[in-house]
């Protein structure tokens, strides 16, 4: 994965294929601690502690199409590199939250990357759930609801319309130092 | 912060006043891009903004354009399945934009599939 977007689209697929309806993205810094966190928290169906513990082995994975899972640990790595880490909190029932923090200014963190084309995405392709999304990274605070443009929208165009997806896209495009 | 304002949304709303809207069910082609670990890393989310970008331009509005996992062929991916209702779904390998750009105008417009890049055909058995 060449950035963090990407591997943030990776996981929220786990969420969407774990039946979650709500699906929460957090990106935010902290300077003086050096620090870059993401956190993705679905209300799915959650793990067991023994499946918790199995997600992090790239020999494990729910999918029935091929023998490994390679999602969590590919971001496990990416956090690690740079002195970070990757925590799976989790219960049966009660939906899942995967936080990973990085040494934000480390030379092996990867960039945020385009967290519009992310959220696109998963828009896109799953026009039935609800997404919520904030980030807060260089004093840019950016923030999509789609229960809330669900609400403004009021049914007469479908979330998933080309022309609300570029919205969403153009938010990130106007908001983002590159 | 930023975030979508009322006055895009409602403008979006009003534009579309009138126009049938078939995106919430009903349609003639249905494009799945595969998004496993695999089709991610291999660019699958360019692909869906290059599909994206193409439905627009087109202004087709009988197209839908969704995501699905992995489908097993992780050496294969990128990959899209195109499904035109009442005809077999084609699987098409190890995409880039141009070659998805030139399937969206054969295929899910004229109704051509574009052999040059399909999975198979007329085999039975995949590699």
């Amino acid at each position: 994965m060449q950035d963090l977007s990407l591997h943030i689209l990776d996981i929220v697929e786990n969420a969407t294929e774990a039946g979650a309806t709500l699906i929460e993205i957090y990106i935010s810094e902290d300077k003086n601690k050096d620090l870059l966190q993401i956190t993705i928290k679905d209300n799915g169906r959650g793990m067991d502690a023994a499946m918790v513990k199995g997600v992090k082995d790239p020999f494990m994975t729910t999918r029935t199409t091929r023998r490994v899972g390679m999602g969590i640990p590919l971001l496990e790595q990416a956090a690690k590199e740079t002195g970070g880490n990757l925590q799976i909190i989790s219960e049966a029932g009660k939906g899942t939250e995967v936080v990973a923090t990085f040494q934000e200014s480390h030379i092996d963190r990867k960039p945020v990357g385009d967290m519009g084309a992310t959220l696109a995405t998963l828009i896109m392709g799953n026009p039935d759930l609800d997404f919520r999304y904030y980030s807060n990274l260089e004093g840019e605070e950016i923030e999509v609801d789609t229960q809330y443009i669900r609400g403004e929208l009021n049914d007469s165009i479908s979330i998933n319309d080309p022309a609300v997806i570029n919205l969403i896209k153009d938010l990130f495009k106007k908001n983002t130092k590159s | 912060m930023a975030k979508l304002k009322i006055e895009d949304l409602k403008r979006i709303k009003e534009s579309m006043k009138g126009t049938v809207n078939l995106r919430q069910g009903e349609y003639r082609v249905k494009i799945t891009v595969h998004m496993g670990t695999c089709g991610i890393a291999a660019g699958a989310r360019t692909i869906m903004s290059t599909l994206l970008g193409k439905i627009e331009n087109s202004g087709a509005n009988d197209i839908i354009l969704t995501s699905s996992g992995c489908a097993g062929l992780c050496n294969h991916e990128p990959m899209i399945t195109l499904e035109v209702k009442e005809s077999a779904p084609v699987k098409y390998i190890k995409l880039d934009p141009e070659k998805a750009g030139r399937i969206f105008d054969e295929h899910a417009l004229e109704g051509n599939p574009v052999a040059d890049y399909a999975l198979s055909v007329g085999s039975e058995t995949t590699y």
